[in-house]
């Protein structure tokens, strides 16, 4: 069993510059940053590894970071531009039980992420999700379509963007109440 | 009602009001639609099971819509689902009825405001006979609710259906 | 000359009486053996997680009760642990033991339709009435403490909305020997039924590797006979305080980790609730049930990410708070949603009957797969 820090600590040590940082400052767990296009290089390091054996992804989270900056769009809806959309990663050794938080961040208009479908099959449905839900694009994903949305939604319009405004119509069925 | 007010001696043979005759069958034989679509669903089970047993009312789920009488649209309607549910209800031979089962299905229920994949209530695509409101009903409610179809169906006019 | 096949495409569902909800899946078939299975969910996506971002901390737990209806008691739990861990709080001895003891009664209440529901689909209906008359038992001694039968809204943040009935430990104590025997019965009817270890032994057999890199837990991973509990190995509330034991599938009835195996398993677990319950019901201390319950509940900037194990599986809360009085993000990690996701591998080489063998063994939740 080994701490987050000692974790981070093999980290840098072997896999250097794609490890960007520690942030120690979170109320519970402190979380690892990453790069983006990087992530299965350390996904792979961590399971494979003897001493840290992170079998199992226990969640994937996508995230609206909102750090951007707040316009309007010429139909007067507020709009976020610039800023950052996130992916969490929390992970699991069922052999050593320990755990640990990865995030890596990706810019919003073009938000790309490595695919760590290859290192934990359960991935798949939730990077499916990240994309469908929040619009982070997985790069070598097998099968990057919606999961949640109907399949013929507005392209573009992810519902768990901060800034998604609610169509007034989907297949002639009217939306809001 | 008065179906079986006019008697012959022998007891063989009974005088009524086609009309009635054709509701009273109609009204104690609503085969629904086994479709269960969310939290509301487990309340229909348990009505069907042991210890509410709408069975004894004449309801029978069919699994295929073109032996069904009825849907309880017993849940949450999503966009995603209407449109399967409206092919489900053309599928039904007339007449057929629906009870719509729980504040979701009714209205949206908790979903209302912020649901943008939620169908705010299953009359906007289908027409309702008789809503059932609560979240999820209790199975006395649901019995309450095929009950009031049933007096609706009691009540039907031959010539207004045609 | 070699004959040429085709494969064809089935489809089963989202209105289907097997596929315990709205689930769609694309059966692509050879004859009458499946060769790939492509599941389509989302016809029950009811936005949990921007209904949660919209929300006050605690008007979050009433929609929690509607994504695994089953379990709704396990997934206050589990919410309002997580917003307890980023708060900080600590609650009541008493509040502690009344929500294990309610989470166990859940947990049997969510057995007896996962493994009445399983029977049904393959031809055994017996048991599904006889299963549902003891989860009306559940029900109704829940019911006088909380006043709903299905959706409690009853774990609160810091405490519980009601100290429970004055009949409940009577009934619960009741309840606890009443149902030994109904364990007996169910192994009479089912467990042990010839023709149920005849559609289910050997039928979808998980292997214990790929069941965690596919990230299975609860039953699931069980009973390919790998003994994770989260109640024992990541332990939260109270739980180290009992004795319990995990149950794991052990290929009695043909391969370690096929569909009896999971079924076997979530009987065992049954017993093992009951256990959990006579040692906590005993012990059930005095005093208030809302002394803890924060006025306004304002969690600091952070992350956390708090499990707990629900009749399905891990039941995972990721909460990103801003400092705000709405959390800034909630995501849920669904035990059904990634169980669910095992379905293709399990079918594989099965009969088209196998599936709903199968599909029932997995025990889901369409509200909790779409959320």
């Amino acid at each position: 069993m080994k701490t987050a820090e000692e974790i981070f600590e093999i980290l840098k040590n072997e896999l250097g510059e794609i490890i960007l940082s520690i942030d120690k400052d979170t109320p519970t767990e402190p979380i690892i940053s990453v790069e983006p296009l990087k992530i299965h290089i350390v996904s792979k390091f961590l399971r494979d590894n003897s001493e840290l054996q992170f079998d199992s992804l226990m969640c994937l989270s996508g995230v609206d970071d909102a750090n951007g900056k707040k316009v309007k769009d010429n139909e007067g809806y507020d709009v976020i531009e610039g800023g950052t959309l996130s992916v969490y990663y929390h992970l699991y050794s069922t052999v050593l039980k320990h755990k640990i938080t990865l995030k890596v961040s990706a810019p919003r208009e073009d938000a790309k992420v490595e695919s760590v479908e290859n290192v934990w099959k359960c991935a798949d449905w939730h990077e499916r999700e990240a994309y469908d839900m929040i619009g982070i694009k997985f790069l070598n994903h097998p099968d990057l379509r919606r999961i949640l949305m109907p399949y013929d939604w507005e392209e573009n319009s992810h519902p768990l963007r901060k800034d998604f405004k609610v169509p007034e119509f989907y297949q002639g069925m009217k939306i809001p109440y | 009602m008065g179906l079986l007010d006019k008697e012959f001696s022998d007891g063989n043979i009974v005088v009524a009001n086609v009309e009635d005759l054709l509701n009273w069958a109609r009204l104690s034989s609503v085969w629904q639609l086994g479709f269960g679509l969310a939290c509301c669903a487990i309340e229909m089970m348990a009505t069907s099971a042991s210890h509410y047993d709408f069975d004894r009312f004449g309801l029978i789920p069919r699994n295929t819509p073109r032996q069904a009488d009825a849907i309880i649209i017993s849940g949450t309607v999503t966009l995603k689902m209407a449109i399967r549910i409206k092919r489900l209800y053309e599928q039904i031979p007339d007449p057929k009825y629906i009870i719509s089962m729980g504040s979701c299905a009714n209205s949206g229920g908790p979903y209302w405001e912020h649901g943008y994949h939620v169908l705010k209530g299953v009359d906007r695509i289908i027409p309702v006979d008789v809503y059932v409101p609560g979240c999820p009903p209790r199975p006395e409610a649901l019995l309450e609710g095929l009950l009031k179809l049933q007096e609706k169906i009691r009540n039907e006019s031959l010539r207004k259906k045609l | 000359m070699a004959l040429k096949t085709e494969t064809m495409v089935l489809n089963m569902g989202p209105q289907h009486p097997s596929t315990h909800g709205v689930l769609r899946l694309e059966l692509e078939i050879e004859g009458e053996l499946i060769v790939n299975v492509k599941p389509h969910l989302g016809y029950l996506h009811r936005c949990f997680e921007k209904h949660a971002e919209a929300m006050q901390y605690n008007q979050v737990i009433p929609y929690t009760d509607r994504m695994d209806y089953l379990a709704s008691m396990g997934n206050n739990f589990g919410y309002v642990l997580a917003v307890e861990k980023l708060l900080g709080i600590q609650v009541p001895e008493r509040v502690e033991y009344i929500r294990v003891i309610m989470a166990e009664l859940q947990r049997i209440a969510s057995h007896c339709v996962a493994l009445g529901t399983n029977g049904a689909d393959i031809g055994a209906l017996t048991p599904f009435l006889y299963l549902f008359r003891d989860r009306e038992y559940i029900l109704s001694i829940i019911e006088e403490t909380c006043g709903a039968r299905m959706l409690y809204n009853y774990m609160w943040v810091g405490g519980l909305s009601h100290d429970i009935h004055p009949n409940f430990v009577r009934r619960t104590k009741e309840f606890t020997s009443y149902f030994k025997n109904t364990i007996v019965e169910l192994d009479n009817l089912l467990t042990y039924n010839k023709i149920f270890i005849e559609r289910t032994a050997n039928i979808g057999v998980l292997p214990a590797e790929t069941a965690i890199n596919y990230g299975a837990t609860g039953p699931m991973l069980r009973g390919s006979g790998i003994k994770f509990d989260l109640r024992k190995d990541d332990t939260y509330s109270i739980y180290n305080r009992f004795d319990f034991d995990i149950p794991v599938g052990q290929g009695l009835q043909g391969t370690v980790g096929d569909s009896w195996d999971r079924y076997y398993v979530r009987v065992r677990e049954m017993e093992q609730s009951l256990r959990i319950i006579e040692q906590a019901i005993d012990q059930i201390p005095e005093g208030d049930v809302h002394s803890a319950i924060p006025k306004r509940i304002k969690p600091p900037k952070g992350t956390v990410y708090s499990r707990v194990e629900n009749p399905r599986g891990e039941l995972g809360y990721f909460i990103i708070s801003d400092g705000n009085t709405n959390p800034f993000r909630v995501k849920v990690r669904a035990p059904s949603f990634v169980n669910l996701e095992i379905l293709g591998e399990l079918c594989k080489g099965h009969l088209i009957a196998d599936v709903i063998a199968i599909l029932g063994s997995i025990d889901i939740v369409l509200g909790e797969v779409d959320r």
